[in-house]
């Protein structure tokens, strides 16, 4: 694979992830538990596509299709998109949105701080602009997870469960492929190896704090960088691209 | 158009003047060069190129930002602008003036106490004290990360009772 695909693919799924999630978490603008906590979670989702669209921006300069950062929002279907399944997995309960958010900030954050010192400029600046807003997202998710797990007797019970069941889908975070070990030898992107030591301090950490079990399943729902997702993708597409699909190149 | 139509002859000097006016449409006692947005302006060939950057990734005040800036050159009768928003060195609080902090203060909002250099505090491992913009009180507790804005946290003020904003180092 050359390696003008690989990071064009690289940055695309980049964007996938923030755009997947963000959707997911804009969902709860006005359905949040408290008014602080809605705040904060479109606030995260604020962030997440804002990310999403310099990554999308910098996959149409590589591709060099003269395409713009709308085309891979609403143009494309289920088994084009390479984000994690985790990000597409439904909201439940608040226990079970901020267990999803958790586990992907932790990996986000690690990432981010090591893609701040990639050989392709681009990607560092992008992951340097990033990090600082993720440094409160994950500060956010693991106050919660240590607020609700070290809680109540409800309140543990229902976090202990959701960082369980979660915890099936976070595998796929970690899958590497073709893309990523062409840019891990040629340096734009860190070894996802040494992004999972990190990631695992930080989780166990955590979920030790708030007196929770760490997770210990070995087998994983994977296949999000191939395009194979769970039945959730299709259902948030279907709204995230109603309005371009049924007015095309509708301005407003 | 202060110039005419066909002399729109503004130098580097008198375009960051000009930009000086231009309010950041969510704080508005402060200009877009009080929080660092701007980060340069050239002329080429008589034609002003802009470099800004945003606070937050999402920022959804950039594009208004945009077309301020874009307004402004074209009303003092330039033809043409462009605008290039840039994303490193990415934005941080270290940028607002001690000024700008000021007039934060005095609009409500309590400006960001400390460097981003301090990696301890940015990381939550370390508090740092906040204080009230309305009653001066020290005696202030957070509410939440995240307030009315992604660039503000929401405090509540324990002697006056009066909640506000916080503008988060980042």
């Amino acid at each position: 694979m050359e390696i003008q695909q690989a990071k064009f693919e690289y940055a695309r799924r980049m964007g996938d992830n923030g755009l997947i999630l963000g959707h997911r978490l804009s969902e709860i603008c006005g359905h949040g538990p408290a008014i602080e906590t809605d705040i904060a979670v479109t606030n995260i989702a604020l962030d997440l596509i804002g990310q999403a669209r310099n990554w999308f921006t910098l996959a149409a300069r590589l591709e060099g299709l003269g395409k713009t950062e709308d085309d891979y929002a609403y143009k494309r279907d289920v088994y084009q998109f390479g984000n994690a399944i985790l990000c597409e997995q439904p909201n439940g309960h608040f226990g079970e949105t901020i267990a999803r958010q958790f586990y992907f900030d932790a990996f986000h954050f690690h990432l981010l701080a090591e893609l701040c010192h990639s050989a392709d400029p681009d990607f560092a600046a992008i992951a340097e602009k990033s990090l600082k807003e993720v440094t409160y997202h994950l500060r956010f998710s693991s106050e919660w997870v240590i607020r609700l797990g070290d809680g109540t007797e409800e309140s543990h019970t229902k976090m202990n469960e959701a960082l369980k069941d979660i915890w099936f889908h976070t595998g796929d975070l970690f899958v590497r492929d073709e893309v990523e070990e062409v840019l891990t030898n040629a340096g734009v992107v860190p070894d996802l190896r040494k992004i999972y030591t990190k990631y695992m301090d930080t989780v166990k950490t955590t979920i030790s704090e708030a007196n929770c079990d760490m997770p210990e399943g070995t087998y994983f729902n994977t296949g999000g960088k191939k395009g194979v997702h769970t039945e959730y993708l299709g259902f948030m597409l279907a709204e995230l691209q109603f309005l371009p699909r049924a007015y095309p190149d509708a301005q407003w | 158009m202060r110039n005419g139509k066909y002399s729109p002859v503004l130098t580097v000097k008198e375009i960051w003047k000009l930009l000086e006016e231009i309010p950041d449409p969510e704080i508005p006692v402060l200009s877009i060069l009080d929080l660092g947005i701007v980060r340069e302006v050239k002329l080429i060939n008589s034609v002003p190129e802009i470099s800004i950057t945003p606070t937050y990734s999402g920022c959804p005040a950039m594009d208004m930002i945009e077309r301020q800036i874009r307004d402004a050159l074209l009303d003092e009768g330039f033809e043409e602008v462009h605008i290039r928003s840039q994303l490193s060195p990415a934005w941080t609080t270290d940028w607002i003036s001690e000024e700008a902090k000021a007039k934060l203060a005095a609009y409500g909002i309590a400006p960001p106490e400390h460097s981003t250099k301090d990696k301890r505090v940015l990381m939550g491992l370390e508090e740092r004290v906040v204080r009230c913009p309305h009653c001066r009180s020290i005696d202030t507790e957070m509410k939440s990360q995240f307030g009315s804005t992604a660039c503000k946290a929401l405090y509540v003020c324990n002697s006056c009772k009066e909640p506000f904003d916080y503008f988060k180092c980042i």
